[in-house]
């Protein structure tokens, strides 16, 4: 695993009331097998301290589940405040998928037949919310990694991040003027952020698209050049044809290569460009719950200047307690955000280098493994 | 003798006795224009030219004297142009003469084709070509020169030396061809990314097709090519316009093997033609293939560096709307490392292009000429059996006298066909001997070809594993250079 969760949070998992805990860097989304018509995704993990191993088959309801449970207000002041680890958009039915159709549906992720970088991306899902203060605590998740029996597949149940009936109203509320004025830069930052972010991994969709499209253009060349190749009499042929074979070589070193830059383009780079957006993406909506709950909190405020003696009271009590569930909220807020600056900037440091790392080694080998070619090729030349 | 030949060198002469005529020749050997005469060398060299019956129908601005055989009893009947004929017997020792010394001399000429530069404005704006030949050969006048030429200058040297070589054996490399949709652009004034590269492929193109030509021995030495690489002024070719030679002869033989492969069924007496011609086609197949599969490769390259680039933008403009300073800077230079390497991948696309694409494409035209060779092959041994057939005739013809003419014209009637019989036993005789000569030169051309094909291929080869390698290890420089900056975010 690239992007190191554990690392990241400095909060390290604490003692949880009933005793469960989870070592977060032993939580695993180790494979995606193909069921009947849907994806199957083995979860594994271990306790801490007992070190007890647990494997379970999940499928993305049940991940779903776990999102939405987290999601329940839960009598914990402020749960709107924080910014809840992105979950990766559901995978697509299989019949008609072609990787447009995987692309359009999950972004970046889609870009891998084997949906291994989606494996990657559920299990930082899975460490994030393990790792969180406040959800890690949370009695689903032993259930979730536990109970052999998946628990999702109950439908209807909507968390508070269901937004789909919000279409206009959400837009006029997004842009309420904040009172806040740390808010207010922040909204502003998140916003040009989350666009420039998923630009930006947009591009390097493309830029990865093509790197495949090589490879196999690539292998295309090989092939063909092998297949020219057949039994020959003649010297001149004869030479011709060890000459193929000796560039289809070089090419297959040339496929493989960018098959493997494209890996850590994709795995490295785009796995954690792709967390930071989906964060952001996280980030705008927690943002925008609390601008909802201003709103609120100000028409409560109107509504208790305008009340009538009799209700003034009650009005009074209202407004209170939105108040103060605004306070709570924002402070929560402050706080995440402030987390999430960090690991934002984490994960760019730990991604970055990586990836550097992985294409510096890849174009050592491929260059030595040319440079042994040329010479070889260049003696070859020089005996014949 | 005090005769000088048409490039103004003195005249060396001889004389030989060729079948029942004698025939004089003046050979110089300077430019090697032979010349036949009819008569013993006189002060004043008459020259009788006639007009080859072999010759391919290709518009032709009068190539210079040169080596074309023709039976000897076209020279019976004098015609009025100025070319000159040669005698094949003679032909073949001087040619074979000249390829000997040529393997002698080491090899060494260059030539490259620089500096495109549009001349006049609109439709009729053209582009100059500088071509420069450097050389220690001694055919060349100096060792370091340079001519201007347009691009028609070089279609119409194509068609000279197609009209003299090709139907005697001798692979002319093709011309590169035309393109109406690109030249128009130069014209036009557009100077986007596409008439640049259209320019660069076509100079690039040029210089392979010279470099091709002078390789060759005979053809280094025709007086044509020699001009052409020479003088600095070259009459317009003017028949080159409505299509290119190569175009035409393409065209041409397409036409004629259909005919032929419906009308001549040669006994092919030896087997290695027939293979040979197999392997062609073979080879045919193979080129055209591997040539869609790496345009294929060029294509996606150049959308790699487009895409790349892109990616780089955007990477940048997040840096800046960074507010944590190492990692802005850390996004700025991730945004600098992806426009370098869309440099590279620009130049590794230029390698793949040149080095493969245009290279395959310039083995499958070649392959077209090869088989146009062996097409002539045929239709040479189809003269011969015409000529065969002519003869029985005339014999046949001979025999029938008695009973068909009056006693008064009888004499005259069997001088007439004993002249016929010997004009055409001569024929078959030139026939044979043309057949013969023809399938030599054939073998021999052959031989160089796969000598050059497995050359370049190694050439090309070499040159695209260099620059493989030198791309990854550019590659190695620019991340061994971001690495510190990307540990320093944090």
């Amino acid at each position: 695993m690239v992007v190191s969760v554990s690392e990241m949070m400095d909060d390290a998992p604490e003692v949880s009331v009933s005793g469960f805990n989870l070592s977060v860097s032993s939580i695993k989304v180790t494979e995606a097998i193909k069921k009947e018509n849907s994806l199957v995704f083995v979860v594994g993990a271990q306790e801490f301290p007992s070190k007890k191993q647990h494997f379970v088959d999940r499928k993305f309801e049940d991940f779903e589940w776990l999102q939405q449970c987290l999601l329940m207000p839960d009598g914990i002041p402020g749960l709107q405040g924080i910014i809840f680890p992105p979950l990766p958009a559901k995978p697509c039915a299989f019949q008609s998928n072609t990787q447009e159709k995987m692309i359009k549906q999950l972004g970046l992720l889609g870009l891998d037949d084997d949906w291994k970088t989606y494996c990657m991306a559920l299990e930082m899902y899975l460490q994030l919310v393990v790792s969180h203060t406040t959800l890690g605590k949370n009695q689903v998740l032993r259930s979730f990694f536990t109970q052999t029996q998946g628990p999702g597949g109950q439908a209807g149940r909507k968390g508070i991040l269901n937004r789909l009936s919000q279409a206009l109203e959400e837009i006029k509320k997004e842009n309420h003027q904040d009172v806040d004025e740390f808010f207010r830069n922040e909204r502003a930052s998140n916003s040009s952020l989350v666009r420039l972010t998923k630009a930006t991994t947009e591009r390097l969709i493309a830029v990865v698209r093509t790197q495949q499209n090589i490879a196999l253009a690539c292998g295309h060349f090989s092939t063909t050049l092998h297949l020219g190749v057949g039994p020959d009499e003649d010297p001149a042929a004869k030479t011709f044809s060890k000459l193929s074979l000796k560039l289809s070589e070089i090419i297959i070193i040339v496929k493989k290569n960018f098959e493997c830059v494209a890996e850590n383009n994709l795995n490295i780079l785009g796995l954690g460009l792709d967390l930071v957006s989906r964060y952001e993406e996280s980030e705008k909506e927690m943002l925008f719950r609390r601008t909802c709950k201003l709103v609120e909190l100000e028409q409560n405020s109107k509504n208790l200047e305008k009340a009538k003696p009799a209700k003034k009271a009650n009005m009074e009590e209202i407004k209170k307690a939105s108040e103060k569930e605004f306070r709570h909220i924002s402070d929560i807020a402050r706080l995440e955000i402030q987390k999430l600056h960090r690991v934002r900037v984490e994960v760019f440091q730990q991604c970055l280098t990586s990836w550097c790392e992985k294409q510096l080694h890849a174009a050592r080998e491929t260059s030595s493994i040319l440079s042994q070619h040329l010479r070889a090729f260049k003696q070859l030349d020089s005996t014949e | 003798m005090g005769g000088v030949c048409k490039m103004g060198q003195k005249y060396k002469s001889g004389g030989k006795l060729v079948e029942n005529s004698a025939v004089y020749w003046l050979c110089c050997m300077g430019c090697l224009s032979l010349s036949a005469l009819l008569a013993p060398p006189t002060e004043a060299t008459e020259e009788v030219s006639l007009d080859s019956p072999e010759r391919e129908p290709i518009l032709s601005d009068g190539p210079s004297p040169a080596i074309t055989p023709v039976t000897p009893t076209a020279l019976i009947a004098p015609r009025a142009e100025p070319n000159v004929i040669m005698v094949s017997g003679m032909f073949e020792q001087s040619l074979d003469e000249l390829e000997e010394e040529a393997a002698g001399d080491s090899f060494d000429i260059q030539i490259s084709v620089s500096d495109p530069e549009k001349v006049g404005d609109g439709m009729n704006a053209y582009m100059a070509y500088k071509v420069t030949t450097k050389t220690s050969l001694t055919v060349f006048s100096r060792n370091d020169f340079s001519v201007k030429r347009r691009f028609s200058d070089f279609l119409g040297l194509h068609s000279k030396l197609a009209s003299k070589y090709m139907h005697i054996g001798y692979i002319v490399p093709p011309a590169p061809e035309k393109s109406i949709v690109g030249m128009t652009k130069v014209k036009v004034g557009k100077e986007d990314l596409s008439s640049t590269e259209f320019v660069e492929k076509r100079r690039s193109a040029l210089e392979r097709y010279l470099m091709r030509t002078v390789k060759h021995p005979v053809l280094l030495q025709d007086p044509d090519v020699l001009q052409f690489l020479e003088s600095s002024e070259l009459p317009r070719a003017v028949s080159t316009q409505a299509l290119s030679g190569a175009g035409i002869l393409r065209m041409v033989n397409r036409a004629a093997d259909a005919v032929n492969r419906m009308t001549i069924k040669m006994n092919e007496a030896d087997v290695w033609f027939e293979e040979k011609q197999q392997q062609f086609e073979n080879l045919d197949q193979q080129l055209r293939k591997l040539h869609g599969s790496v345009e294929a490769l060029v294509c996606h390259r150049k959308e790699l560096s487009v895409n790349t680039a892109s990616f780089a933008r955007s990477a940048a403009m997040l840096g800046n709307s960074e507010d944590h300073t190492a990692l802005s800077r850390a996004l700025s230079q991730l945004a600098e490392v992806e426009e370098k390497i869309d440099q590279l991948h620009q130049e590794q696309a230029y390698a793949d292009f040149y080095l493969f694409s245009e290279l395959l494409g310039d083995y499958v035209r070649l392959i077209t000429a090869v088989k146009a060779v062996f097409e002539n092959r045929m239709k040479t041994w189809s003269k011969w059996q015409d000529a065969q057939l002519m003869l029985q005739k005339k014999r046949e013809a001979e025999s029938k006298l008695q009973f068909t003419n009056k006693p008064d014209k009888l004499q005259q009637a069997k001088d007439e066909i004993k002249e016929e019989i010997e004009e055409w036993e001569a024929k078959v005789q030139q026939g044979e001997r043309d057949f013969e000569q023809i399938s030599k030169t054939i073998r021999k051309e052959v031989g160089r070809f796969e000598k050059q094909r497995v050359n370049d291929f190694k050439v090309a080869i070499i040159k695209y594993l260099e620059s493989l390698v030198q791309t990854q290890q550019q590659l190695i420089k620019y991340w061994e250079a971001f690495l510190p900056e990307a540990k320093a975010i944090a």
